[in-house]
């Protein structure tokens, strides 16, 4: 059988599992369900949830809405302080964050699903159409938008509200940034990303135009000279590789690449994965290569990872969720290099890490593990095409609380801004608030110029 | 073992739960499958008169309110007393009553109010082997429109008149049920003993309209576009009912009349909390339409395991224990004095407590301490009023504590006095006596 062929193979699987396999992952609640979840709610005063949200979502409202049977009021609850509550309902690792704080938890060590409750009512309103936002008289303005992800789209959105015409310039051909190319496709099935993107922009004011890169289609510069402002929400473009003569070798890829080839496939059964599959690193990303690997009918995946389990970036639902798919994880492993043979990989070498006076390091002592199929999910960076103007804080643009970035007429906000915490959920408040702040920055100019004629 | 035995104005029966006169008990299958569940006893549906049965709507007869998870809280319904034959009723009562010789078999009656209608009816019951009557002078729906049930347990004169037809020309003990929808509960159970009555039963229904469907702009249950007041019932009316108990146990024209105890009885702990305001025994509806009758069991051994754990033998142990403190606002202790007590390791930090004193209350809950989520009472402002016990979502997360004479309240900062002393008395009351000079 397929299944037990080595190398890189597209369609171990019979049809029926891949479409098995790549099934929602956790289906919107029935209308009992959600009834039966939002009974659960105490509807806390300054509710923990609410505070530990990054959108600072009005949690108990919503749920009280649902649970008296008004789940569009609730979307609308939900939209008005996160435009992608949708998605965030289903990639938000709610489990660190809303969910984590419900009391509840102290209660029961159950939380309210938060999350699922949160998608029952998004899900009800973007199916209906639910349009509940206009755009404010057209204030005559254009501002610059780059990147059509989490940060740029909400910010785009906040703005157009405002009476704001927007332009989003985005590199790839479909708006939706990491929501449509860098998440599990079982996290968000049905062409979710994309249906969430047309709801958004349906609020009318939004120009997207697709295959537009900054530094190489257009520059800064440009952008200065035609908009009123500039939000760069452009994500972190740049991949870290294993730096090890690996890279170059056939079946060693950046797991980013890998998540976005299965969720751009036509069909799951065109994407080749190998028998015995490596993936490097820790994080959301390692998990969701590590566990589509498994779908996708690999025998045996390996998740290694240079530090131990309570380091590691993934949630600890992430990691269950890994290891009940039969995703092996393995601590404290960082790679060396890899074997190859007719340049196609067949094992990777690991070196045992250890900690010494709080500093982690290679033990000298290494391990090999066969490999066919080698994914590297060891953090994203940014590419720094175009903003050479831009200060940067650490590896990352520096702004301001409010999202201002060291160039005046110019923010940032997102995985490419410092501050967040490259959650789908983060790039929304970031872009959002932004665009509050680009908002009162251009009323007040406006004021101004007003005044002085 | 507590001995749980039931002596109801000499009906005897194996335990003090009885179905009440409802559509669990309006025909012999359903009894059986109650007397085999364990109930105690059962009053049967009301019987009307002979003669063409009442007829019941078509369409929906009940309607209800729920708490969290769809809890049936509250019903109401519109269905009305019996609508078989009344000889099919009797030759079935006779047969259960027969096949279960040691539980108690009351029939509701209810008649027009004529001497005649009453006295006709009433041999024909006893010859069923009946163990007593219950008058239903209860139901404000339907039968109300025609001079019977409420209508009849509005007026005093009446009850007293039929109950005294009823123990003219029947040697069967005679329990008059009652309707709450009155304004003083007392002056039926006077009349009702005035006549005679052995006991009284209560409460029957309160008139209600449940809800409203908004689509239709019509009551619930909505029979064809068009609803109308039904009789309420369910765990929702236990207060109400509760009170009213007490008031006819603890009013001295009444004392020591026996009681039957109804109205939203769903646990032990219910039906406990209605023997001792007085009741002998209590009957039960809508938990059993609930969740069916297996639920006698959890009441027979909740009671039972409660009096052992108390020390309490028999029923007559726990009686009417409550009645003596049972008093008038005027005669609280004004000198006791509570605090709030939140118990930190039980609190999961909703904050409810303290919203709910900030917004509607005394401003006497913290929200944060040094700048940390922390919810305390503060004593110099809290006046003990309970309400953030009641709105916790943990049991005994807050309790009230009260302070012991001698120390200070920290609110008003006098020391809380060791006597008694009430609102008679109380210089702020213009119509306290005057203190001996």
């Amino acid at each position: 059988m397929r299944q037990l062929e080595p190398g890189l193979v597209a369609g171990r699987l019979d049809p029926a599992e891949y479409t098995k396999n790549f099934s929602d992952l956790h289906p919107r609640l029935g209308d009992h369900e959600a009834l039966v979840a939002a009974d659960r709610c105490y509807f806390c005063h300054d509710a923990p949830c609410m505070t530990a949200c990054p959108t600072a979502i009005d949690i108990p409202l919503f749920i009280r809405q649902i649970s008296t049977g008004n789940p569009v009021g609730s979307a609308k609850t939900i939209f008005d302080q996160n435009i992608m509550g949708g998605m965030c309902a289903r990639v938000c690792p709610t489990e660190t964050l809303c969910e984590e704080a419900c009391v509840r938890n102290t209660a029961e060590e159950r939380p309210v699903e938060i999350g699922r409750l949160q998608r029952y009512a998004t899900d009800l309103a973007i199916d209906e159409g639910r349009q509940f936002y206009a755009p404010a008289a057209s204030l005559g303005t254009n501002i610059a938008v780059v990147g059509a992800g989490p940060a740029g789209l909400a910010c785009a959105h906040r703005l157009a509200l405002h009476g704001h015409n927007i332009t989003i310039y985005e590199a790839r051909e479909k708006a939706g940034g990491l929501n449509e190319y860098g998440i599990a496709a079982y996290k968000t099935t049905g062409d979710f990303a994309q249906r969430e993107v047309d709801y958004i922009l349906s609020i009318g004011g939004i120009d997207v135009l697709d295959g537009q890169m900054l530094g190489r289609d257009f520059t800064l510069a440009d952008l200065q000279a035609k908009h009123d402002a500039v939000f760069l929400g452009m994500g972190l473009g740049g991949v870290n590789m294993l730096g090890t003569q690996g890279d170059a070798v056939n079946g060693v890829i950046d797991a980013v690449e890998f998540i976005s080839n299965l969720r751009e496939a036509d069909s799951k059964a065109d994407v080749p994965v190998g028998r015995r599959v490596v993936v490097i690193g820790g994080g959301m990303t390692a998990i969701d290569a590590a566990v589509q690997a498994k779908l996708l009918g690999a025998e045996e995946v390996t998740l290694c990872y240079r530090r131990g389990q309570e380091h590691m970036n993934a949630s600890q639902y992430e990691q269950d969720l890994a290891t009940s798919k039969g995703v092996v994880i393995r601590h404290w492993l960082q790679p060396k290099g890899v074997a190859s043979h007719n340049g196609q990989v067949t094992a990777i070498t690991l070196e045992y890490t250890l900690v010494e006076d709080g500093v982690m390091k290679g033990s000298g002592q290494l391990v090999d593990i066969k490999a066919d199929h080698v994914l590297v999910a060891i953090g994203q960076k940014l590419d720094g095409f175009g903003i050479e103007t831009v200060k940067l804080d650490g590896r990352k643009i520096a702004v301001d609380a409010e999202g201002r970035t060291s160039v005046p007429g110019i923010w940032a906000g997102g995985d490419c801004a410092a501050g967040g915490d490259d959650l789908t959920v983060s790039g929304v408040a970031m872009g959002r608030d932004a665009a509050e702040s680009i908002n009162r920055a251009l009323a007040a100019k406006a004021a101004i110029s007003s005044a002085v004629a | 073992m507590a001995d749980i035995r039931n002596n109801f104005v000499g009906i005897k029966s194996p335990n003090p739960f009885w179905l009440a006169s409802a559509p669990p008990t309006d025909k012999a299958y359903n009894v059986e499958r109650a007397f085999k569940a364990g109930w105690g006893g059962v009053v049967w549906k009301t019987l009307g008169e002979e003669g063409p049965p009442v007829v019941n709507v078509n369409g929906p007869r009940y309607g209800a309110i729920w708490g969290a998870d769809r809890r049936l809280l509250g019903l109401n319904n519109i269905e009305l007393i019996t609508d078989r034959p009344l000889q099919v009723n009797l030759q079935e009562m006779k047969q259960v009553k027969m096949n279960w010789p040691d539980r108690a078999l009351i029939a509701s009656i209810m008649v027009p109010c004529t001497e005649d209608a009453w006295k006709a009816i009433l041999p024909l019951v006893e010859e069923t082997g009946a163990d007593g009557i219950e008058l239903n002078f209860g139901c404000p729906h339907g039968m109300s429109e025609r001079g019977m049930g409420a209508a009849v347990g509005q007026v005093p004169e009446y009850i007293e008149m039929v109950v005294r037809w009823c123990k003219q020309y029947s040697r069967m003990p005679v329990i008059t049920k009652l309707t709450p929808n009155i304004a003083d509960i007392r002056k039926p159970a006077r009349a009702a003993k005035a006549g005679g009555t052995d006991a009284v039963s209560l409460i029957n229904t309160i008139n209600s309209i449940v809800s409203v469907d908004l689509d239709n702009f019509a009551p619930n249950p909505t029979v064809g576009g068009k609803g109308t007041h039904g009789g309420y019932c369910g765990p929702a009316v236990k207060p109400i009912a509760l009170n009213m108990v007490a008031e006819i146990a603890r009013d001295p024209e009444t004392y020591g009349l026996p009681i039957s105890g109804i109205g939203g009885i769903t646990t032990w702990r219910d039906a406990a909390e209605f023997m001792v305001l007085g009741s002998g025994n209590v009957q039960v509806c809508t938990a059993a339409m609930t969740y069916g009758f297996k639920i006698v069991e959890e009441m027979i051994t909740g009671l039972s395991d409660w009096m052992d754990e108390k020390g309490h033998a028999t029923l007559d142990d726990i009686c009417g224990r409550a009645v003596p403190n049972v008093t008038d606002w005027q005669y609280l202790n004004l000198n006791y004095i509570a605090k709030a007590q939140i118990d930190q390791d039980l609190c999961i930090k909703c904050g409810r407590c303290h919203i709910a004193c900030e917004d509607t209350s005394h401003q006497a809950i913290t929200k944060s301490v040094n700048g940390i989520r922390h919810f305390e009472v503060m004593e110099d402002e809290c006046v003990g009023c309970n309400l953030c016990v009641n709105v916790c979502p943990v049991e005994n997360c807050i309790t009230l504590i009260g302070l012991a004479p001698g120390q200070i309240d920290e609110r008003t900062h006098k020391v809380v006095e060791p006597n008694y002393a009430n609102w008679t008395t109380h210089p702020n009351n213009p119509m306290a006596a005057q203190a001996a000079e």
